[in-house]
């Protein structure tokens, strides 16, 4: 209970922080305080009067952080200034689009990896061993871009590509963990016992390194969702990738901004989930 | 396999040697352009074709490989000196100074790597000089790269702090900023070695993914994203495979620099 009660904390940090980052961001970026409306020929002086009143009320530093923070706590997230709708609606609307990709290329990078690197040590075999280091290395020298212009190309499924700029980074940890989780002398024991592969490699191997792997889940998500910009934003994804790219190209800070807390808060969920996870595997482990 | 990283580095050298020598080497400036000649096939007077500009496509690689290999690692040498200034402080120092630097750190590792640098890149003015893009591109690089590296630099320095060396040192009077200069630092290069060589090949990656998004190094000044851009033009992957020069060379440079890197691993 303490430990959640720590993640939790840990989390309201964060936002709380970031919120003041962000708006701090938001407060000393060129063109705060300036309205486009002021622009429209139609509006009388009062009107434009009238409209800097509005403006006037959060040049105050303190008072912008606080109104800042208790929008964002009440769940509104501002207008986006390019695309004129609230921040909170576009997320709505992108993020199950994101989710969906991310999730795909999790359990296909992880289900790549462990495939890999369970067959060349159950088959002890150098051969499949350096053709999952070879590709994973490989994979890793191409930025994320690239590998979706290549399937785009190609014309391959795009949400293939996520799943193949997770799968290296996974690979290798994977790899080095159940390699060292095999060279364990529990292991050579139960090897020499005669029990089957199968099982030393679920009750030897994967069960005592269960928490690392979570923990390595949890940062894979982040992995996953910073890919995300490049291959969205390439692969014409509608997701939040693709609404950063453009909040970036608009230079709409508002959208940003959130979108980062927003992604932030996502990889410390998962962060934290996995980390309990692995916590509560640890006891047995030992 | 003790040969691969002696390789790496000679093609590293190699190449920054051509890059150097742009000037001599290249047929032709980044920025001529042979009007005649857009999107030609390669021929003696341009080695690697043209451009859809009609850019001398072998200048341009000399060129961007020359800004790439030049920035990247300045911005390494940036976030390693960030790193060591404050996870080796927090490590040297220890206590509630420790505590409260790692705890600024873990969140700042917290925030979306990409989603922070093209947040903060937003910041920036979009329509600047080619020159200042790429020093603004690659100093936020640079300055928010330091994360990662600082935690590693602080435990090492933590490890330090509490071994028998330094013990001695202060029983012998040393004072803190000596034990800094003359055992701190020194202990800690090779760390702070790896961290450089780990951040070199992920800043080109950075890069090349935010030239590919417009967010990088603007034209005409080429750089290893501007360069990979050229491929969105592409309307298939066959035909034309000279078109993708760039991009092997590009594997080749970042392999190396993962070699290098593994090799710097393993001792620090």
């Amino acid at each position: 209970m303490f430990r959640l009660g720590k993640h939790v904390a840990r989390i309201l940090l964060t936002v709380l922080l970031g919120g003041i980052l962000g708006a701090t961001l938001l407060r000393v970026a060129p063109g705060f305080g300036v309205d486009e409306e002021e622009l429209d020929s139609r509006l009388n002086d009062q009107s434009i009067r009238a409209l800097r009143q509005e403006q006037q009320t959060d040049t105050n530093v303190i008072t912008f952080y606080f109104r800042y923070l208790g929008r964002m706590l009440h769940g509104d997230l501002g207008i986006s200034r390019t695309l004129r709708r609230p921040v909170s609606e576009l997320l709505r609307e992108r993020l199950p689009e994101t989710a969906k990709s991310v999730t795909l290329s999790l359990a296909l990078g992880w289900a790549l990896s462990f495939a890999l690197v369970i067959l060349a040590l159950m088959s002890r075999s150098w051969s499949v061993d350096l053709f999952g280091s070879v590709i994973s290395g490989f994979l890793l020298c191409l930025p994320a871009a690239v590998l979706s212009v290549l399937f785009v190309m190609s014309r391959a499924p795009a949400r293939l590509v996520l799943a193949l700029i997770v799968f290296p980074n996974v690979y290798r940890y994977v790899r080095n963990l159940l390699l060292r989780s095999a060279s364990q002398p529990h292991v050579l024991m139960a090897q020499a016992k005669g029990l089957g592969n199968f099982r030393i490699m679920l009750w030897h191997i994967l069960w005592p390194a269960a928490p690392q792997l979570l923990a390595l889940g949890g940062v894979s998500v982040s992995l996953a969702l910073t890919a995300a910009i490049p291959v969205e934003a390439l692969c014409d994804l509608p997701g939040i990738g693709q609404l950063a790219w453009k909040a970036a190209l608009g230079r709409d800070l508002y959208l940003l901004v959130n979108l980062t807390m927003v992604v932030t808060v996502i990889t410390l969920l998962a962060n934290s989930a996995s980390n309990l996870l692995g916590e509560a595997f640890r006891p047995s482990a030992a | 396999m003790k040969w691969a990283p002696t390789l790496a580095v000679s093609l590293l050298a190699l190449t920054a040697a051509a890059c150097v020598l742009a000037d001599v080497i290249a047929p032709a400036s980044y920025t001529h352009q042979f009007r005649a000649e857009p999107d030609a096939a390669p021929s003696r007077q341009h080695l690697l074709g043209t451009d859809d500009l009609g850019r001398d496509r072998f200048s341009r690689l000399l060129y961007g490989t020359r800004v790439s290999l030049l920035l990247a690692p300045a911005a390494a040498l940036l976030s390693s000196l960030l790193a060591a200034l404050i996870g080796g402080t927090a490590g040297f120092r220890g206590g509630r100074v420790e505590k409260i630097v790692m705890s600024g750190t873990d969140l700042f590792l917290s925030l979306p790597w990409l989603f922070l640098l093209i947040t903060v890149r937003a910041l920036m003015p979009l329509n600047v000089s080619p020159i200042v893009s790429a020093a603004i591109t690659f100093l936020l690089l640079g300055c928010l790269g330091w994360a990662a590296a600082a935690r590693v630099v602080c435990a090492d320095a933590r490890s330090l702090r509490n071994s028998d060396f330094i013990l001695l040192a202060r029983a012998s009077g040393s004072s803190g900023l000596r034990l800094l200069w003359r055992h701190m630092v020194p202990n800690l290069l090779p760390v702070l070695l790896a961290q450089f060589w780990i951040s070199v090949p992920a800043f080109i990656l950075t890069e090349a993914n935010l030239g590919m998004l417009g967010l990088g190094v603007a034209e005409p000044l080429p750089s290893w994203g501007s360069l990979l851009r050229e491929m969105q033009s592409y309307p298939s992957l066959a035909g034309n495979p000279w078109r993708f020069i760039p991009l092997l060379l590009f594997i080749v440079l970042v392999s190396c620099f993962q070699l290098v890197m593994v090799q710097e691993e393993l001792p620090a």
